[in-house]
């Protein structure tokens, strides 16, 4: 078997200064759930198309005497099929188990975690976090991918858990495909400039919706020189998001706690380069295409804005393949995902002020330590809604 | 290293805001599921740290429990023991998986093919 079938242990997560120190036996079960993702995923997920060919789509045409019309059509004929059923049930666990190991690493050592962050933050300017900014209802009508608390969640006040429990499982959630800082989109995002753009520094850069700032500090990493501002409305993923990007040495990158829908601290073109990674899917209808029109506002003629996220539906799409990769957004509490990647993100984008002719779409794939870490899978061992290979949809704004 | 003034054992539990979906129709079967799979988990975790203990020992001869806390698997030992993960899963999940080959084939049942059998 080759190597990079098997997905490299939970010891080659980089731990840097808050990242929390997982037991043997923490490590252990972050690494039978890593396991668990990529068995359903890759031996038996192609169990659904299975079911759904042989089984599903000839009693849906026999009842109906047409084939299905849309995914949620399809959804709601595999929600009867017991070997889907099974598979769900069985992903929806894994999803849980991996917020309870989570949660049990991160609370038992939180003082620990809430003492180093605050050494990292306290006193620091490049980070501003305010208390009159609330938590959008698109972002607690639920809890986002089953994480209790979501991203806002405080165990109490001031802490860093719910950043510390989204960063330590990311490894487990994705197979390793993220790399050992699970960071390969931000890695990824430099690798693609440097080839688009070579020599190309920009002043400023906005990141929206950074959580903790995984797929930013790779960015500011890459170019010191340029100041850096990551933002979000969720104070306890800023807190620990800045105290690991000072670990990390991105001293360039500020983290300001802010709703993306009103960026009226900013001037008009203030930045040339704005950007979402896997942000998008997280709005609602009415509050995405309000945050690109304001991303556009502040982004510098010549400037570019890129959103990286799954691909999104089209015709071109067979409907099988829009359903399964729909099934966190009704499994997994991703209550936006299967509207929003069903978004003309093309005519968004035209109607924020950046014309067709000047956008363009590219796919991108997580950059990783390939010696330890597997390349993720795509097409039919993919890990739907999870794999890291992405689209990213940008424009370069036109010049007057 | 434990903060007394959290009950850190319970909370991890906490159930994530949203009424959950309804997969296998029975509610004592959803819960059957959540706790066979959390169990296996655990033996999973078991046979890790017993591995651990073992390739210690091997190497060392005597061990403390501080050794096994930072033992880091090399490059072969990691994979080794993704394998052994890997497997184990294969054995646990096998019916589902022999479920699925299943679904590939149209089999008659066998007392069917036992009356042909005997009839010709």
């Amino acid at each position: 078997m080759k190597r990079e079938e098997v997905p490299p242990p939970y010891t080659a997560v980089a731990r840097h200064d808050v990242f929390p120190k997982p037991t043997h036996d923490e490590a252990a079960r972050f690494n039978f759930l890593t396991a668990l993702n990529k068995y359903l995923s890759g031996t038996i997920g192609a169990g659904n198309k299975l079911a759904y060919d042989k089984r599903v789509l000839p009693a849906f045409r026999a009842e109906h005497g047409r084939d299905p019309q849309n995914r949620f059509e399809i959804r709601h004929a595999m929600n009867r099929d017991p070997w889907h059923r099974f598979w769900s049930a069985c992903k929806r666990n894994s999803m849980e188990m991996r917020q309870q190991n989570g949660r049990s690493i991160v609370l038992r050592q939180l003082d620990t975690l809430d003492a180093r962050a605050h050494e990292l933050n306290e006193g620091r300017s490049t980070l501003q976090l305010d208390p009159a900014v609330t938590t959008p209802r698109y972002q607690n009508a639920v809890d986002i991918h089953c994480m209790p608390g979501s991203y806002h969640g405080e165990h109490r006040a001031g802490d860093v858990s719910a950043g510390a429990n989204y960063d330590c499982g990311i490894f487990a959630t994705t197979g390793g495909g993220l790399g050992a800082l699970s960071d390969g989109g931000g890695q990824a995002l430099v690798k693609w400039i440097k080839k688009e753009r070579p020599g190309w520094t920009p002043k400023r850069i906005l990141d929206i919706g950074c959580t903790i700032g995984h797929n930013i500090v790779p960015l500011a990493l890459a170019f010191p020189d340029t100041e850096v501002i990551a933002v979000d409305t969720a104070a306890p993923v800023l807190r620990y998001g800045h105290a690991r990007a000072q670990s990390l040495g991105a001293r360039n990158l500020h983290f300001v706690q802010l709703n993306a829908e009103d960026l009226s601290r900013f001037p008009d073109g203030h930045f040339d380069w704005v950007q979402t990674t896997m942000f998008l899917h997280e709005l609602s209808g009415k509050s995405l295409p309000k945050i690109i029109r304001e991303a556009e506002r502040v982004l510098a003629p010549g400037g570019l804005m890129l959103h990286l996220e799954q691909p999104q539906y089209s015709d071109e799409m067979p409907l099988y393949e829009q359903f399964i990769r729909d099934w966190d957004a009704f499994n997994n509490n991703e209550p936006f995902w299967s509207a929003m990647h069903a978004m003309d993100l093309k005519q968004v984008m035209a109607d924020a002020g950046l014309p067709r002719s000047n956008q363009f779409v590219t796919g991108v794939r997580a950059v990783v330590d390939s010696t330890v870490f597997p390349e993720a899978p795509s097409g039919e061992n993919e890990d739907h809604g999870r794999a890291a290979v992405w689209n990213a949809y940008g424009a370069w704004k036109p010049q007057p | 290293m434990n903060d007394e003034s959290i009950d850190w054992i319970a909370d991890a539990g906490t159930r994530a805001k949203g009424k959950r979906p309804d997969f296998l129709g029975n509610p004592s079967e959803e819960r059957m599921l959540s706790i066979l799979l959390a169990v296996a988990g655990e033996v999973s975790v078991l046979k890790e740290r017993l591995d651990t203990v073992e390739r210690l020992l091997e190497s060392k001869g005597t061990i403390s429990r501080a050794d096994i806390e930072v033992y880091v698997p090399d490059r072969d030992a990691a994979h080794e023991r993704s394998l052994m993960t890997r497997e184990y899963l294969a054995r646990i999940m096998r019916a589902v998986q022999q479920d699925m080959e299943s679904m590939q084939t149209d089999e008659k049942p066998v007392a069917d093919i036992s009356t042909d059998l005997r009839d010709t």
